[in-house]
């Protein structure tokens, strides 16, 4: 489903780093553990082909997605992975509900209003989709940007840190979802985080 | 969801800069766009009201006024010229055709011009009710005094002494009594026309000779060709027995080039002066012209400013939306579809601009048109798009594409790795 092999990464002028080898099943949940500094933002950046590793590769569903072009590597990343940041971002002149139809438009799938709506309602935001995000509070914008990640019914979801914004209620809420919409779409689930909070609930991890 | 919808709602995201764009492109575009339907409008009016009509021969002053007085009708004439003398220099071999004008009355400020049929047929002037004016008194009019005035065929007016722009009230308007007749009105012919009350020249001269009963009955209707000498002259204003008559001008069309040079020697060490209508045109557009050029310079220092807007509006909303750019990256959007988002919002800022433009141009027109028909009777009412405006249309569409360029590079640029761990 997704491999890495002998993945390395250097800044120009800067740190280099060299990953552990991750093998990620097919509806696998993993995590990423590390300090910071160890580079799991980089490591996560590389497995969503927003860098081009310097040595090595990353392999998702059959394909090294560093030999792909960078217009083809969007519309592959658009299609296959969904991707959560520490800081959930959107388009804020749009609406809750069409910035998450953003994400099938931007990567060429078909969608409807009305699956997107029954997206937010899965998260407890439908209520918010006509506002603008930045109305939103932290919590619901993150919920709102899981709800955009998995919209597109993604392979692979990757998830940056989704809960250290969060407190202990809100941490333990985002986590239970992320499973359980990776579950019911029989996606992959990688998390990076320094959240110790999670170490007890992902039986697979990988220590950077 | 569609590309043009999310541009749409980005513009919408910045009121104040979208809302400074816009005005400041409107205004510059407005202006531009006006200036070009004035001096269009003005230039095609006047050159219809020129129509083949070579000189003016009226009485000594400004060259340009005896024009502006008798061909467009627009300024006081330059005084009356006898008969007598004219007849020296229209009956001339060099002369085609020299239609008569007087004048010095008139009715609700429209201007009763004395003259014969040929003045109407010279700008193709066809009748869309009743006749034309035959016996003195009987008068045909325009289509726009028709319209303003209420007159139809068959009503009679009295005439008030002086000039169109006379002020009510002024000690020069008394009324004459004897009244005029309406035999007929006009189509609209889009000359100086449309804005006249057309009679025979005996009715201008009549209207002046309170208990000269006989008057009237010395002076017989002269729309008969003059054939004087055997040569077939289309002269047909008056006849000999009216030469110490006076007329305020006469309109001529040359026979032959060179004819301005012979025929102003004629009037030399008279009271009157030949205008030759090109020169003096083309001296009024040249001045006309500049004042255009001046406010042109203006509105496109403004556009140019809108422009600037324009740039500095999208480039400064760069800085703020690195990261939505760079997350719809993430989602599948490729670098061409940034570049065409911030090209689109710089299009769609120039189009609303440019839209809002013409219709301030439009706006303006009218409010020019109603100004000019108060003071000189001459509307401007073509509101339809010219091909100017079409050509403009291209230029801004190009210049909204390059203030858009740098900060659609800018967008195309984007680390979305840096750009997102840095948040």
């Amino acid at each position: 489903m997704l491999s890495t092999r002998q993945l390395e990464f250097k800044y120009p002028n800067g740190p280099s780093f060299s990953f552990p080898d991750i093998q990620c099943g097919e509806g696998e949940h993993v995590l990423i553990l590390g300090e910071s500094g160890r580079g799991k933002t980089t490591l996560l950046h590389l497995l969503a082909g927003m860098l081009r590793p310097s040595s090595g590769a990353v392999e998702i569903k059959g394909e090294i997605t560093s030999k792909l072009n960078d217009s083809a590597l969007d519309k592959f990343r658009g299609q296959k992975i969904g991707i959560i940041f520490q800081t959930a971002h959107f388009v804020e002149s749009l609406s809750v509900i069409d910035n998450l139809m953003l994400a099938p438009f931007l990567s060429g799938k078909h969608s409807t209003k009305e699956a997107a709506m029954a997206a937010l309602k899965r998260l407890n935001i439908e209520h918010k989709a006509n506002e603008k995000p930045s109305s939103l509070s932290v919590g619901e914008q993150q919920r709102a940007a899981i709800a955009r990640a998995v919209f597109n019914q993604p392979t692979i979801i990757l998830a940056d840190e989704p809960t250290s914004a969060l407190d202990d209620k809100n941490a333990t809420e985002v986590i239970a979802m992320l499973e359980d919409l990776a579950k019911t779409s029989g996606a992959s689930l990688i998390i990076v985080t320094h959240d110790k909070r999670l170490k007890d609930k992902f039986p697979k991890q990988i220590v950077l | 969801m569609n590309l043009l919808k999310i541009s749409w709602s980005n513009i919408k995201h910045r009121p104040m800069n979208t809302a400074l764009s816009i005005v400041l492109l409107a205004f510059g575009i407005g202006i531009i766009s006006l200036m070009i339907l004035l001096k269009n409008q003005i230039s095609e009016k006047f050159d219809r009201n020129i129509k083949d009509i070579d000189f003016v021969l009226a009485a000594k002053g400004s060259p340009l006024q005896s024009i502006l007085a008798n061909v467009y009708h627009v300024d006081a004439p330059t005084g009356n010229i006898k008969v007598a003398d004219a007849k020296k220099i229209i009956r001339n071999p060099m002369v085609l055709e020299a239609i008569p004008l007087a004048y010095g009355d008139n009715y609700e400020k429209y201007r009763i011009v004395g003259t014969n049929q040929k003045y109407p047929e010279h700008y193709g002037c066809v009748l869309s009710q009743g006749k034309m004016f035959e016996t003195p008194f009987e008068v045909t009019i325009g289509s726009v005094v028709a319209a303003e005035t209420g007159l139809k065929v068959g009503s009679t007016f009295t005439s008030v002494h002086g000039f169109d722009n006379a002020a009510e009230g002024d000690a020069d308007a008394h009324h004459h009594d004897k009244p005029f007749t309406v035999v007929g009105i006009f189509e609209t012919s889009n000359s100086a026309i449309d804005n006249l009350i057309l009679t025979p020249v005996e009715s201008t001269w009549l209207v002046h000779e309170h208990g000269e009963e006989d008057a009237a009955a010395s002076i017989e209707p002269s729309v008969t060709a003059d054939t004087l000498g055997g040569h077939n002259h289309e002269v047909g204003e008056a006849h000999d027995a009216d030469e110490d008559r006076e007329m305020t001008a006469y309109l001529i069309k040359k026979r032959n080039k060179g004819a301005f040079g012979m025929l102003s020697k004629l009037a030399e060490n008279t009271t009157m002066q030949l205008a030759n209508v090109a020169v003096e045109n083309s001296r009024l557009m040249n001045n006309f012209g500049i004042g255009l050029s001046a406010i042109s310079a203006i509105a496109i220092v403004i556009t140019i400013l809108s422009f600037v807007s324009i740039f500095i509006s999208l480039f400064n909303s760069m800085k703020d939306r690195k990261y939505e750019l760079a997350l719809m990256r993430t989602m599948g959007g490729t670098r061409g579809t940034l570049f065409t988002l911030i090209i689109q919002e710089g299009l769609l800022l120039v189009t609303l601009g440019f839209a809002l433009g013409l219709a301030l141009s439009r706006i303006g027109l009218l409010i020019l048109s109603n100004t000019m028909k108060d003071n000189f009777h001459y509307g401007l009412d073509k509101l339809g798009i010219t091909s100017w405006e079409v050509l403009l249309f291209g230029i801004t569409l190009l210049i909204g594409i390059v203030a858009s360029l740098l900060p659609a590079i800018k967008a195309l640029r984007i680390d979305i790795s840096k750009t997102l761990s840095n948040a």
